[in-house]
């Protein structure tokens, strides 16, 4: 166990990876992750080829010419950098190349903003990657682990984004449990690619397909989600039975069995929760947690099964798809559509850096508490508005 | 055996393809290719087919320079000690103009790539729209003659410079008029370690207007006239130009329907005078003159 930033603690997951090239375009707060990275290739702690590209546009481009002909890539990027990429995030992962990423979380300009929120990763939602969504600085750092074996398991080969709330666990200082290198080699084999570019056995890639041929490449990657759905889950007890350190599967639970209000959320924000949910507990309110782990593929079954037994959730989202609501908001109730009665409240906040206090968890459950009572419920509003600066 | 195979969907007399046999027939087969989208993707991939017989890859438009870089590195970091060369073969929009960010960062990052960019001055593959490569008074669909207008209103960019002036090893242009001109610089340019930038000529029938069987003789009035000049820089110094016995600008002008509006209309004249100056400035910068 060492004290270490969370970028570090990324870096050095990515490390005992061995990915064979990395690419990156530096932005803050992601840039303590690349700088870490490119010091250990300084030093020759990592043998990995490190492009330092001229745009996140290009970052992602090497990747994808990198995965192609063979080999581990790792890239990470944030914000306008994560929307820089987005037409080539498609294209990986239609081109079925198994890339990882560390996604910062952060917000998006106009007015810039350097601090955390979650749009830039929702924004990706439906370029086909795998996203998952880290609690702490170790969880951020295991998931790197393994989401290589996510990725590269041969009926998925899909690319995956590890999304880390900037600030919040990129530069926290927390304790977090490193990885022996034999132990990492054991549970994740060399890459093994299907397709490779190589003039010994020529293959075109990134053909062009007719309407007759189109809908079935999406189809496919549709049914790679689906497969992911359960390996996330195998993968996620795999890495337990080795490393001892658990963080839920699809998603994770917290005094969630007898809870009578559930609350949704992801990333940093949980830890919060859980301190507010022990509190209220303690007062005597039935109030529990889910963590949504996996956002792509969305877990609608495990959230089905997981709200049955509750009267009131409440949908934290870091973000909001304007014109109408905050993105998780949306996917949960579509989730429970035709399946269950409970009253649902959506709420936007923690946007631009805004802090989320346990005060601001409790106030949300009083809402939902109320709306139950009054069967008045207001769906999704904003937490903590300033109105006096509107 | 063709390494572009035959059957691919391009236009008769498609310039593109016939630059990639000459490309080919240059490399040989332990190439990796990588395009961009444009009319060569188009015409030689459609799934489940491909008219590629060696490796090749196509991701985007813009960033075919980066995706070249990504595999240049991938084979050097898994120890590939082998003698395949990387190369990228991209039309002049995807070079040009929305790739040339990519470009520039793969040149100047000093990647052992050998990026050939087929001109065919316009982007053929979305309607014969205006490029950055594009010349001085043609037609396009964007640029279109009109009655205040002649045309494309600004001068064909200079992309071969800007290579060179990323102090790269080896910089050269060429014809599809010459294909042994082509296969000597193409072996010369995979033959240097570190980027290598190449621009070929390659007329388009359908985008230019002239008859499918007048390719070949189009580049060459192109060069004769010394409005696509041929040569080579090494390490930023010119060490080589195609002489010509010139001829006056016209001749290559008339032959083709994207310039048929100077030879109609008032003023066509004078604007004509002008493509003479930049052959003429062409001819003098370089010494093309015989
Ligand atoms: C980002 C993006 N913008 C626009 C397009 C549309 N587009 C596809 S090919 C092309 C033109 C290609 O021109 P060029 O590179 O000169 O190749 P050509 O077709 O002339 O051979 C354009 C504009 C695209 N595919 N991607
Ligand atoms: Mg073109």
């Amino acid at each position: 166990m060492k004290v270490i930033e969370g970028s570090y603690a990324v870096a050095e997951a990515v490390r005992v990876c061995k990915p064979h090239v990395i690419s990156a375009y530096p932005i803050t707060p992601q840039t303590h992750i690349v700088e870490t990275l490119s010091q250990m290739v300084a030093d020759g702690a990592i043998k990995a080829e490190y492009v330092r590209v001229e745009s996140e546009f290009s970052a992602i481009s090497v990747c994808i010419g990198a995965s192609a002909a063979g080999t581990r890539t790792y890239t990470a990027t944030t914000s306008q950098g994560l929307a820089l990429m987005h037409e080539a995030l498609f294209n990986a992962a239609g081109m079925r190349l198994p890339i990882v990423m560390t996604a910062v979380n952060r917000s998006l300009s106009a007015p810039l903003s350097i601090w955390n929120d979650q749009q830039d990763t929702i924004s990706q939602r439906d370029t086909g990657w795998i996203q998952l969504h880290a609690e702490n600085a170790q969880e951020a750092s295991d998931t790197i682990i393994q989401a290589y074996k996510i990725a590269e398991y041969r009926s998925i080969l899909l690319p995956v984004m590890v999304c880390m709330d900037g600030y919040i666990l990129t530069h926290v200082y927390e304790p977090v449990e490193l990885w022996e290198q034999k132990k990492v080699d054991a549970f994740l084999p060399e890459f093994d690619p299907v397709h490779v570019l190589d003039p010994k056995k020529p293959k075109t890639f990134g053909a062009f397909a007719d309407p007759s041929l189109y809908t079935e490449f999406r189809y496919m990657v549709q049914e790679a989600m689906e497969v992911a759905k359960k390996k996330i889950v195998d993968i996620a007890n795999e890495f337990r039975d080795e490393f001892g350190r658990y963080y839920g599967g699809l998603i994770d639970e917290y005094r969630a069995k007898d809870a009578e209000t559930l609350i949704l959320a992801m990333g940093s924000v949980i830890g919060t929760i859980k301190d507010a949910i022990d509190e209220m507990r303690a007062d005597g309110i039935p109030v529990g947690l889910l963590k949504i782990r996996a956002y792509r593929p969305f877990p609608v079954d495990t959230i089905r099964d997981a709200v049955a037994g509750a009267k009131a959730i409440i949908v934290l989202d870091k973000n909001i798809s304007m014109g109408y609501e905050g993105a998780l908001f949306t996917d949960v109730k579509s989730a429970l559509y035709g399946k269950s009665g409970v009253t649902a409240l959506g709420f936007i906040l923690g946007l631009g850096g805004r802090d989320i206090t346990k005060q601001t968890i409790k106030d949300m459950v009083a809402k939902a508490l109320e709306a139950m009572k009054s069967g008045k419920v207001q769906e999704c509003e904003f937490v903590d508005l300033r109105k006096e600066v509107l | 055996m063709k390494l572009l195979a035959p059957g691919h969907r391009g236009c008769a007399g498609c310039g593109a393809a016939i630059a990639v046999h000459s490309i080919l027939s240059a490399t040989g087969k332990d190439v990796i290719v990588v395009s961009p989208t444009g009319c060569l993707e188009v015409i030689s991939t459609p799934y489940p087919e491909s008219a590629w017989e060696v490796p090749w890859i196509h991701s985007l438009f813009e960033n075919t320079a980066a995706v070249a870089s990504g595999v240049e590195v991938a084979r050097r970091a898994l120890g590939r000690k082998d003698e395949t060369k990387v190369i990228c073969i991209g039309g002049d929009g995807g070079t040009v103009d929305i790739g040339i960010g990519s470009l520039s960062g793969m040149l100047e990052r000093g990647h052992d790539v050998t990026y050939i960019c087929y001109d065919n001055e316009a982007y053929m593959n979305t309607g014969i729209q205006r490029s950055g490569s594009t010349p001085y008074d043609a037609a396009t669909t964007t640029s279109p003659a009109g009655k205040i207008s002649f045309g494309n209103d600004r001068p064909k960019k200079n992309t071969p410079a800007i290579a060179a002036a990323h102090g790269i090893p080896y910089v050269a242009t060429s014809s599809i008029a010459y294909p042994a001109d082509i296969g000597k610089k193409v072996k010369k340019a995979i033959a240097i370690k570190g980027p290598k930038y190449l621009q070929i000529h390659t007329p388009c029938p359908t985008g230019w207007g002239f008859d499918s069987n007048r390719t070949i003789e189009v580049g060459r009035l192109a060069v004769e006239t010394a409005l696509f000049p041929i040569y080579e820089m090494e390490n930023g110094k010119i060490t080589s130009v195609k002489k010509i016995k010139r001829k006056p600008v016209e001749e290559y002008l008339k032959v083709q329907r994207r310039f048929a509006h100077l030879f109609k209309k008032e003023g066509g004249d004078a604007e004509i005078k002008k493509i003479q100056e930049t052959a003429d400035a062409n001819a003098k910068q370089l010494g093309l003159d015989m």
